[in-house]
């Protein structure tokens, strides 16, 4: 009996981590909703900081990375309890941030100050400041942990940093207003998104050349509307899910020819996204009308949109 | 075969007869919805999609939203054109020859109801095969689903029709009652607009549409189309069913209702 008591305590405690959710921060509510993917409903709500934007797990999921905007700090949660651990020293005005695959070194674009900060989540330190454009936003390391990425919003480039130096070694134009870059997943691509230019800017990571642009048009919708933000990749990175802003809809596009193949219509003003564990589903974030859309990505369908905090901005995966 | 069903088969025979007979009253039914959906949803499109209301789960275009109201329309119209054939008959005299038959009154009018309810349901599916093609589809359980609530609600508006016809002796009166009730009825309900929408504009307005049971017939189509049920919109339409029904069988009734004191 006695012995079966910390194999129970266990059983008890480990259920919770079992059913994956999705983890939006509330940008206006300084919170973040929890949503259940079985059940497809808000199960928690958990105060952060001020003005919560980029959310990002730890590898081992045991820590959840919190970019507090207006409290100028990179906050530390721990996802059982939703208490914060500590704060991390980030610079001004952390938006988005990436975690470097050594599980280590968080790279922070720190909006108003036009620097990339990494800081070391161990010794909770800044291990160096990098100057870039003005406004950076967009966060991306490439897969080998060799390259990172800082896109500046007012400077209209993407800013290649080799993360041993921590020196640029490159920049590039993009269109203009560059919001969020993504590696694919065997790194020989960067895709760049231009909210106000209306494209994404496709590279070659070997050469840092433009490989190739992909554009928008939503019927009915005035192409000032089409601001493409935030975007993921399927599983098997032949599909690519991109956020038009203020035109409510997903972009489905061909990512080997760069060919749109489909609009979904989703919430108002969406933003950012993240898939369910078997990538079957997809969450966009719809700042304006206060709700997370779950789309069908085989059927490429909405199927629900479910009710969050104020201005959901940034998503995250905790299977 | 008792002398009802006999009787019940006649009409339907004579109904479908006379519905395979006029083709381009079919394809006049079918054109009717789709040029609402193609061309007046066309201009009001909601490419930014339109709020959440149940039974919708997200963001929805306006087509997706008026196919159920589109549904709702074919009945409305094609219980008043059921109505609009009853006025003919009579005044052709095939009416009466129906009438002078030995069961009960209430039976011949009720399947004659059942017949214009059968012709009513067909055209809402051949519609619903085009809207698909179209590109504006539901799950197999919402298509199952529909039957029984095209059912009740094409009964209610046949009911409708059937209690105009008793009261109108001429078919040229007929244009009165499209004004006077179809327009109004079609217009003042969620067929086109959902309730908030008018809330927007009026507050009587939304209050008119809340009890016109023309909403609420289309309301139980729509939650049907998305395999959802809807008790208010069933109880709503079944009781407005039941009262015209009544009141048909009461104009039809040679001793007291309309017929006998117009003629």
């Amino acid at each position: 009996m006695l012995r079966s008591l910390p194999l129970l305590s266990l059983l008890v405690l480990s259920e919770p981590a079992m059913a994956a959710e999705i983890w939006v921060t509330n940008e206006k509510d300084d919170t973040i909703s929890v949503i259940d993917i079985a059940s497809l409903e808000v199960v928690r709500t958990i105060p952060t900081g001020e003005r919560p934007r980029g959310i990002t797990f730890s590898k081992d999921f045991s820590r959840v990375y919190i970019c507090a905007s207006d409290s100028d700090t990179v906050q530390v949660m721990d996802p059982e309890t939703g208490k914060i651990l500590h704060d991390l020293p980030s610079g001004e005005d952390p938006e988005q941030f990436v975690l470097h695959p050594n599980d280590r070194h968080l790279y922070i674009a720190n909006e108003d100050d036009a620097v990339t900060t990494v800081v070391d989540t161990e010794t909770r330190s800044v291990i160096a400041q990098i100057n870039v454009g003005i406004e950076p936003e967009g966060m991306a390391v490439s897969p080998d942990g060799k390259i990172a990425i800082t896109t500046s919003e007012t400077t209209n480039m993407a800013h290649w940093i080799d993360t041993e130096t921590r020196q640029l070694f490159a920049n590039t134009l993009v269109d203009s207003r560059p919001r969020h870059a993504e590696f694919t997943a065997g790194g020989s691509e960067l895709w760049v998104s231009s909210e106000i230019g209306g494209t994404i800017t496709v590279f070659d990571t070997g050469t840092q050349t433009e490989k190739g642009k992909i554009e928008f048009e939503v019927q009915g919708v005035h192409p000032d509307r089409v601001q493409p933000v935030g975007f993921e990749f399927t599983a098997d990175e032949k599909t690519a899910f991109v956020a038009l802003g203020p035109s409510n809809h997903v972009a489905v596009v061909n990512a080997e020819t760069l060919e749109v193949e489909d609009y979904i219509l989703v919430g108002r003003r969406v933003w950012h996204m993240a898939f369910s564990p078997d990538k079957s589903l997809l969450f966009t974030t719809n700042g304006v009308s206060g709700d997370v859309t779950v789309i069908d990505v085989a059927k490429r369908e909405a199927i629900k949109s479910i009710k969050v905090g104020r201005f959901p901005w940034g998503a995250a995966l905790r299977p | 075969m008792i002398p009802a069903l006999i009787a019940l088969r006649a009409i339907i025979a004579r109904e479908a007869l006379r519905f395979v007979g006029q083709r381009s009253r079919f394809v006049a039914a079918l054109v009717r919805p789709l040029l609402w959906l193609i061309v007046f949803a066309a201009g009001f499109r909601a490419a930014l999609g339109l709020s959440i209301t149940p039974p919708y789960q997200t963001y929805t275009t306006y087509e997706v939203y008026i196919v159920p109201g589109l549904c709702g329309m074919i009945l409305l119209f094609n219980g008043m054109q059921s109505s609009l054939s009853l006025v003919y008959d009579r005044e052709m005299g095939s009416m009466r020859l129906l009438l002078t038959s030995p069961l009960p009154r209430w039976w011949l009018l009720f399947c004659r109801l059942l017949a214009s309810t059968a012709i009513s349901i067909l055209q809402v599916y051949a519609f619903l095969a085009v809207t698909a093609l179209y590109g504006i589809q539901f799950s197999a359980a919402g298509y199952v689903a529909l039957l029984p609530a095209l059912v009740i609600a094409g009964l209610m508006l046949g009911a409708l029709g059937l209690a105009l016809s008793s009261t109108i002796r001429q078919l040229e009166n007929f244009a009165g009652v499209m004004n006077f009730v179809i327009f109004p009825m079609f217009f003042l309900s969620t067929a086109l607009y959902p309730l908030w929408k008018m809330a927007e504009s009026s507050e009587l307005l939304h209050d008119i549409c809340a009890v016109n049971p023309f909403t609420h017939a289309v309301e139980l189509i729509r939650f049907a189309l998305y395999a959802q049920f809807n008790g208010m919109a069933l109880l709503w339409t079944t009781l407005t069913g039941l009262v015209l029904l009544a009141l048909a069988i009461w104009g039809y009734d040679p001793a007291r209702g309309m017929v006998r004191r117009k003629s």
